[in-house]
């Protein structure tokens, strides 16, 4: 493993991937290898082995993320008792074996192929943007190459035009040697199967999709794998050409999605050259998408906001500030608000982009510094039923399962969850799994792209009605329970039987049956029985979730749904099974965690505890107020209560990622200090007084926690931009200055120290440290006496709880209805290349991609409308309107309507309503009555909107220097 | 408080009751949750409006529980 900081040098690549029993630890075989004895796990190949015993095998087709080839001839060897010259790529070591790599034989051999390779290669190698990065030259020179005797004259594939369509990446065929590890790569690392190659023999030539097509108009996602793959300058990063080879890489952590891919961000000086997925890392296994591996250049945008800016009231343009009078004043507000109308008219948001350092340190200074419980988190929007749903039933609401788990998975339940589009590097994981075979279950109102994309097809698609949930779920377990395919062993082992026994008897009812429900539902009888027989019958079945269970007024019951039909069909435990939240936000898990809602302490301690608290007192020196505070829509409704008078936001846009806008708007407008802490004038900061500019994850040191509890290791890589002179500030930073000006007395010199109280006040990480994150590159909590090494499954001797508990979980429809005013059900979801509220991706290249959402509508729905795909439409509800562009397909069923909440001129959640989980308040994004009708433009809504906005960016100094283009 | 607040910490009460008529003891289940998540003012808020508001007969109950015990 290379270290975490170091001059670049290309990561080692051992040529052919791990084998089974090398992964496993097994045991191994013993063999010779140009006099080196070398022991290796049974199926490793000659090629690994002599890499792994620090050995070099010429090669050019093999590369250790995808399968041997064999193609290339060059890595052949000779062996004791082996006719001929084996592809070391494909000849698998047996004990004794005596191999030898270098001899005169081979060296001739060798040459004769590296000859013809170059007789067709230009040779402008010290102005390649490979120069000194070149696998080919590399073996160019490691096989003594030194005269091509052919010469160049002859037919070539040498000055083909270039394809530079892409915006990140430029395919250069001329210096193609179809090695054909980028199409490998798109096949089994990815999983897309975008590329290919057309044509034959010397005609041969890697192709994105038909030979008509560019790589930005075929089907690749852009996720790097080709490039990453390829051995010469083909397929190479624009910012390589661009800038030059990296001088330095550091291994930091991913700031987009919850799978939390570890990345080389390789650079040169202060400047980043490109992204590289991190073969090391336990979570993307080498692995990118388009977001992490390409969309990091709003770090250098334009519109970033730099310096520190305060207004008195939201009607005058900002005025620029030093730090020290930005955080002086914002004390001084703070102590006024709270000496006026109370510490409970205070509250804060900690961010789920931030680290978790960043996070413990905001809620802590609201309990400690503001003496209240008002915080809470963006997790309220997305996973709160989780933490509720899981708790209840397992006792944590950890999810059970590490990515590596579904390996081993052989049914695969996906409710709720589009992860090619929102998870995309672990999507491609789990599409390798199904390709080996194992069989999908997708529960979706749309047919995402794994119900059907190349090699993949769901064995069951239920379509259901949005809403329905609860009552699809149910029916499953009827199906299950009533055939007698629950695993009853399991139940009488780890659950209480009698929970069970009451559960089992409701959802036997006649009314919870598949064909009773079905006109509810949406979804066929027939097919609902078939999946819920595969789900328990199948093997291992692991069941994966999002967004689309959990923001519903039913989500955390459709949680407990979720966790009673992994119980009742014995899923939990062990490798392959589980109940898998796939979370939103790169660091939500960690959030969570780090103590952010109002009625929990780190570590998911309610504040009732008095010893939990005590601790904290003891830690803090303040007393914790016992009782909880209030959630973001509870805040807000105080605010316009004239109860709630102060509020800061760290990193996250609530006016454009809540629901309602229309009423957040109004609680933000009621209250007298609205602080926002972010990269840019994101929509809530239309509303702030003040404005402190964060630092981006490139510019800070701290940790995130995926969504399988990994806490993994953020690294600095360049000073933050936001101060003079390199005197700019990490996020955690900022919030100290506030505690300090609040008279708290804080002296953190590095986040590590954060994370050792952390560990001191939490007991799932007890045993999280820096040091030990350096040392093992990630540890899953918990992590503490009882899981030292940390816990990549969870319960697998019994329940944290004790008993795993069943709970009914009665379907309550929503009482989002549709009637003859609002006929249709709308749902919202993502799209891979746009990342939530969009601040980041829409601020790179990522727009060639999606430049607007778009409203996705059925055939007959729209025909019926009178629209056509590109025409403007009104999108109405009870709560607002707003316009935007449809694009007709039958991707969603007729009834129901869908679309992207990534730009903020959109205006989506002007259209959502203000119902919510009953549990948790965690809105319900997912269903809102609605009406389409053919529209000229943007709506009255969306202009006073647009020119409220406007207004409210004015920074004086800069009139009319700097329009944000939103 | 508005009528907007009111009329919403009711809805939310009779949304909880209306989600564990399963329970085994729901006025129970009501009157923990509530006090479990609902802040001091939030609590207080309903107590004041909850005498005339149309509420499920168990989140009722389970209110006039926690309004005793608060009192």
């Amino acid at each position: 493993m290379d270290s975490e900081r170091d001059l670049y040098r290309p990561q080692p690549d051992f040529g052919t991937p791990p084998s089974l029993a090398e992964r496993a630890g097994a045991a191994s075989v013993t063999a010779i290898i140009d006099g080196r004895e070398v022991s290796v796990a049974p199926g490793t190949t000659v090629m690994r082995a002599a890499a792994l015993s620090g050995g070099s095998i010429p090669k050019l087709c093999a590369t250790d993320s995808v399968k041997q080839f064999g193609s290339c001839r060059l890595c052949l060897v000779e062996i004791d008792g082996m006719r001929g010259t084996p592809a070391s790529c494909t000849t698998l070591v047996a004990e004794g074996m005596k191999v030898h790599t270098q001899t005169k034989k081979l060296e001739k051999l060798r040459r004769g192929v590296m000859e013809l390779y170059i007789s067709d290669h230009p040779l402008d190698c010290l102005t390649c943007s490979a120069n000194n990065d070149c696998e080919l030259q590399d073996q160019a020179a490691a096989v003594g190459l030194r005269d091509v005797r052919y010469g160049y004259e002859g037919a070539n594939n040498l000055a083909q035009p270039m394809d530079i369509s892409n915006p990140y990446f430029d395919f250069d065929p001329s210096k193609c040697i179809v090695c054909s590890r980028c199409v490998r790569a798109c096949d089994e690392v990815q999983g897309t199967l975008a590329l290919t190659i057309e044509g034959r023999g010397f005609d041969s030539k890697v192709s994105a999709g038909l030979a008509s097509d560019s790589f930005l108009s075929s089907e690749c996602v852009s996720c790097g794998a080709c490039v990453q793959a390829c051995p010469t300058a083909t397929l190479q990063e624009k910012a390589v050409k661009e800038i030059g080879k990296p001088e330095r890489a550091t291994v930091t952590t991913c700031a987009y999605c919850g799978v939390g891919c570890t990345f080389r961000a390789e650079t040169r000086g202060e400047e980043v050259v490109r992204m590289v997925p991190w073969k090391d890392g336990k979570a993307n296994r080498g692995h990118s998408c388009v977001k992490g591996r390409f969309a990091w250049g709003y770090a250098q945008h334009q519109e970033r906001i730099l310096s520190p800016m305060i207004r008195s009231s939201i009607d005058e343009p900002w005025q620029e500030v030093s730090w020290e009078e930005a955080i002086a004043h914002t004390a001084s507000e703070l102590k006024r608000i709270s000496a006026k109308y109370g510490r409970n008219a205070l509250g804060g948001i900690t961010s789920s982009r931030c680290t978790n350092e960043e996070t413990f340190l905001v809620q802590k200074l609201v309990r400690a510094g503001f003496g209240t419980n008002n915080v809470d988190t963006c997790a309220r929007v997305c996973h709160s039923p989780t933490g509720y749903g899981l708790k209840t039933t397992f006792g944590t609401s950890a999810g059970t399962q590490d990515f590596d788990s579904v390996e081993d998975s052989d049914v695969i339940l996906v409710i709720g969850a589009n992860p090619t589009d929102g998870h995309p590097v672990f999507a491609s994981r789990m599409k390798r799994r199904l390709r080996q075979g194992a069989k999908l279950i997708v529960i979706d109102p749309r047919r995402t792209d794994l119900v059907r994309s190349p090699h993949v097809e769901a064995d069951y698609h239920l379509p259901l009605r949005p809403g329905t949930n609860v009552a699809v779920l149910t029916a499953l377990a009827h199906v299950i329970v009533t055939e007698g395919l629950a695993d009853e062993t399991f139940v009488r082992e780890r659950c209480d039987w009698e929970e069970y026994r009451h559960w089992a008897d409701f959802v036997s009812l006649e009314r919870n049956s598949p064909e009773f429900l079905e006109p509810v539902t949406g979804v066929p009888a027939a097919d609902l029985r078939g999946a819920a027989r595969l789900f328990a019958t199948g093997g291992n079945g692991a069941i994966y979730y999002g967004l689309g269970v959990t923001e519903h007024s039913q989500g955390s019951s459709t949680v407990m749904a979720i966790a009673n039909l992994a119980m009742a069909t014995g899923n939990i435990g062990r490798r392959g099974v589980g109940v898998n939240p796939l979370r939103g936000q790169n660091n939500v898990q960690g959030a969570c965690d780090m103590g952010s809602f109002p009625h929990e302490l780190s570590g998911y301690r309610h504040v009732s505890d008095a010893s939990a608290r005590a601790l904290f007192e003891a830690e803090w020196g303040v007393p914790i107020d016992p009782e909880p505070g209030l959630r973001i829509p509870n805040m807000l409704d105080a605010a316009t209560d004239g109860l709630f008078k102060a509020i800061y936001i760290q990193g996250e846009d609530i006016l454009q990622s809540d629901p309602d806008t229309k009423h957040v708007a109004a609680g933000l407008a009621a209250m007298e200090c609205v602080i926002v802490q972010d990269l840019f004038l994101n929509e809530t900061a239309n509303y702030a007084h003040v404005f402190l500019p964060g630092s981006t994850f490139l510019e800070k040191n701290g940790t995130f926690t995926n969504a399988e509890r990994r806490i993994q290791p953020v690294r600095k890589v360049m000073e933050p931009r936001n101060g003079p002179n390199g005197n700019g500030y990490e996020d955690w930073e900022i919030t100290q200055l506030m505690a300090r000006a609040m008279g708290l007395d804080w002296n953190y010199t590095h986040p590590r120290e954060i994370m050792d109280e952390i560990a001191r006040l939490t007991p799932t990480f007890a045993g999280v440290s820096f040091a030990r994150l350096d040392a093992e590159g990630s540890l899953q909590w918990p992590v503490n006496d009882a899981a030292p090494d940390g816990s990549p499954i969870m319960h697998i001797d019994g329940f944290v709880r004790g008993k795993g508990k069943f709970v009914v979980t009665d379907y309550v429809p929503t009482d989002e209805r549709t009637g003859p005013r609002f006929p249709l059900l709308l749902t919202t979801g993502r799209i891979l290349s746009q990342y939530n509220v969009g601040a980041q991706t829409r601020r790179t290249a990522n727009v060639v991609w999606h430049e607007e959402d778009l409203l996705e509508i059925h055939p007959t729905d729209a025909e019926n409308r009178g629209i056509k795909s590109g025409d403007w439409v009104r999108l109405a509800s009870r709560s607002g309107e707003t316009t935007l562009r449809a694009t007709v397909t039958d991707r969603v069923a007729p009834g129901v309507v869908y679309t992207t909440f990534h730009h903020p001129a959109t205006q989506a959640n002007v259209v959502t309503t203000d119902y919510s989980d009953w549990a948790t308040n965690c809105p319900e994004y997912k269903v809102t009555a609605v009406q389409i009708t053919p529209s000229n433009g943007p709506t009255d809504w969306q202009e006073e909107y647009e020119a409220q906005a406007t207004r409210s960016r004015r920074i004086r100094g800069h009139e009319g220097a700097m329009e944000p283009a939103e | 408080m508005s009528a907007h607040t009111a009329e919403k910490l009711i809805y939310m009460a009779n949304q909880i009751a209306r989600n564990v008529t399963h329970d085994p003891d729901p006025v129970a289940m009501i009157a923990d949750h509530i006090h479990a998540f609902w802040s001091p003012r939030m609590k207080a808020d309903v107590f004041a409006v909850m005498n005339g508001a149309e509420l499920e007969p168990t989140a009722r109950a389970a209110l006039e529980r926690l309004a005793a015990h608060a009192s």
